[in-house]
């Protein structure tokens, strides 16, 4: 797998000896931390046992993937402010989880979104609409890591040709389904706080580096940035990225509401908050999740202003991977071969623990909520679940080195995108009725669910991400510009899917011939409130 | 577990759920969150809006090279860091207590 780097910096061979070091020591952590994991409770939940911090850096593991270690940094490096818009979304979206969810679904679920539902609804159909929800935005996600994975592999690791390209992803797909088949929910936990803190130090010192080189004045780093960008002083400010006519401002409100309300859906998220002892210790994980990833987006600011100022927009365009090497680029500049090697086994690292994540709640969510809860209506052995889990986590597995490696050319914020619109559209709507609105009925999570799902995918095969986009800036994914069927001009849903998601879920309820259930209402709010009868941790 | 059962155990819950403490407690619970919710939504729409329909106000300069659309960005991580904060001292002064107190209540109730 030997060979030059298209942009002829950097050494493969340095590159993968430090992710193979990343890979064998997180391996033997994961055998030596986690137990037998044979019960549900130990496979999904890790056994509930992790404290606030522990978490809360395993959940900013799970969140900071590429698209954000590299995505990010990148867009700042190219278009400026733009690529800042970005990062405050996925921030700011926390206090949503922070204020409304964390404390009152640790008390109400035990494993999955859907428990939380059925709590309320007691309805199978429900359970499995919310699995489909599930699986489809992991699945997503998913996609998108693969993808960012066999197009950091022809960047970092000199590895271009299909068939290279299918053997990396295939090597991530592997160590992935050994962290989650041996280690479960407990040592995939390890890994993501093994891989959080390297990169949290890995961007630390990056950027500190770069601030050093203008001695510490922000303003100095921006007016250098300014200088040797074609753009000149329009990087400071917004519309290089998103300006335009009105549609690229709508598109650009449109992304800005999927981002904020995506995080507090996105179930391998909310599968985190079940391996803390309670709701306090739930709180105080997403306390430190925001600090964690408020501190890594601050210091993107840097690495790609920086990059601008140190690589430059010529550098990075001509790299292949584009925007996604301004780091690893500005890391050579820096600290020549040896930084570089360790921002590329970082990035891979992000990718490996992310896809492990994904992967366990898409498996758990098969599992438990379409194996247990629907076809065996909750009567299911729990050996038998976890069993069923394992293979789940196989095929997923199997499925994400296919369509990773499939979906190689695809843009990887992209996929993220798509998969926070669905994620706000078809999981948020439910939960937050579930939890504080009286009136909420079976039909209404149904209309919401299906409705959210099915407007959020289906505006985006007829948008112009999917076909007869003509603009260079906006590749689509058929280029031939006389198959058109771009009949919705936003390249994101948000705008229309959530809206429709949360007045289905009322309509649907206000219109059902069953009324809505008294009982159950306060049982799930007195439970989300005070803890009563809530999931105990294993031990102690 | 049979039906009367579960129904006594859900008309219990409903007891709770009228009663003046467990009222308290999800008032508490409101009145941080609900106005914490719609004031963060709110600041952070101006902010999209604003970067989307007026980038000539989001370019104007503060000082050296640092303009409003900067400051307003670092400023959308200032407040959600202070709101994290105060959502933390809610729970200790306000929340945690009195919820842990209804807690160890009902599970001593359905003990009995």
């Amino acid at each position: 797998m030997r060979g030059i780097l298209a942009s002829g910096v950097g050494d493969p061979a340095v590159n993968i000896t430090i992710f193979a070091f990343f890979v064998i020591v997180t391996l033997i952590i994961v055998v030596m931390v986690s137990g037998s994991n044979r019960s549900t409770n130990d496979y999904y939940a890790g056994g509930r046992n992790f404290t606030g911090w522990q978490n809360g850096i395993a959940i900013g593991g799970d969140y900071l993937s590429a698209a954000s270690f590299l995505g990010i940094g990148g867009l700042i490096a190219l278009y400026g402010y733009d690529g800042f818009l970005y990062s405050i979304g996925f921030l700011v979206g926390w206090l949503l989880v922070l204020l409304l969810m964390a404390a009152p679904l640790r008390n109400t679920g035990r494993y999955t979104t859907a428990d939380v539902l059925d709590l309320r609804l007691r309805d199978t159909r429900v359970r499995g609409a919310s699995a489909i929800s599930t699986m489809t935005i992991s699945l997503f996600y998913l996609l998108a890591q693969m993808a960012g994975a066999g197009a950091l592999v022809s960047l970092l690791l000199g590895v271009s040709g299909a068939v290279g390209q299918l053997v990396v992803v295939a090597v991530v797909g592997i160590a992935m389904l050994c962290y989650v088949l041996v280690g479960g929910m407990k040592g995939t936990t390890w890994v993501q706080i093994i891989k959080a803190s390297i990169l949290a130090a890995g961007t630390v010192i990056i950027t500190l580096w770069v601030m050093t080189k203008t001695g510490f004045n922000f303003s100095g780093l921006l007016a250098h940035a300014v200088g040797a960008s074609p753009d000149g002083k329009a990087v400071l400010g917004p519309g290089l990225l998103y300006g335009g006519g009105a549609s690229a401002h709508f598109n650009f409100v449109s992304l800005a509401l999927a981002l904020v309300l995506g995080t507090a859906g996105l179930p391998h998220l909310i599968m985190r908050l079940y391996t803390v002892p309670d709701a306090a210790e739930a709180r105080r994980s997403v306390v430190w999740t925001v600090w964690l990833v408020g501190i890594f987006y601050l210091c993107t600011l840097v690495l790609g202003f920086g990059a601008m100022w140190l690589v430059g927009d010529k550098a990075i365009l001509g790299a292949p991977g584009k925007s996604d090497s301004a780091v690893p680029l500005l890391a050579y500049k820096l600290g020549g071969t040896l930084l570089m090697g360790g921002v590329a086994a970082v990035a891979f690292a992000t990718i490996l623990a992310v896809v492990a994540g994904l992967t366990i709640t898409a498996s758990a969510s098969f599992a438990h909520d379409v194996y247990a809860g629907v076809m065996r209506r909750g009567n299911a052995d729990p050996r038998d679940e976890v069993r069923v889990a394992r293979i789940a986590a196989l095929v997923i597995g199997l499925v994400a080195v296919i369509g990773g490696f499939l979906a190689r050319n695809i843009d990887v914020a992209f996929l993220v995108a798509l998969a926070f619109a669905i994620a706000a559209s078809a999981n948020l709507p439910t939960v937050v009725y579930s939890l504080f609105w009286r009136r909420f009925t079976s039909r209404g999570a149904l209309w919401s669910i299906y409705g959210g799902l099915v407007s959020s995918v289906g505006l985006i095969i007829i948008s112009p991400v999917v076909s007869g986009s003509t603009n260079p800036a906006s590749p689509s994914l058929i280029t031939d510009p006389h198959v058109n069927f771009a009949f919705f001009p936003l390249s994101n849903p948000g705008i229309v899917s959530i809206p429709l998601a949360f007045i289905l879920g009322w309509l649907g309820s206000v219109t059902d011939t069953v009324p809505a259930d008294n009982a159950r209402f306060a049982r799930i709010q007195v439970r989300a409130l005070t803890g009563v009868g809530a999931e105990r941790s294993t031990r102690g | 577990m049979s039906v009367t059962q579960s129904a006594r155990r859900v008309s219990a819950y409903e007891v709770v759920h009228a009663s003046r403490e467990f009222r308290t407690l999800r008032r508490r619970f409101s009145e941080f969150a609900v106005p914490a919710v719609v004031a963060f939504l709110c600041w952070y729409f101006l902010y999209v809006c604003c970067a989307a329909f007026a980038p000539g106000l989001m370019e104007t300069q503060v000082s050296g090279d640092v303009n409003v659309g900067l400051c307003f960005g670092v400023g959308q991580f200032a407040s959600t860091f202070l709101v994290t904060i105060a959502h933390l001292r809610w729970g200790r002064r306000r929340f945690d207590a009195q919820s842990t107190r209804l807690r160890v209540r009902l599970e001593q109730g359905r003990r009995r």
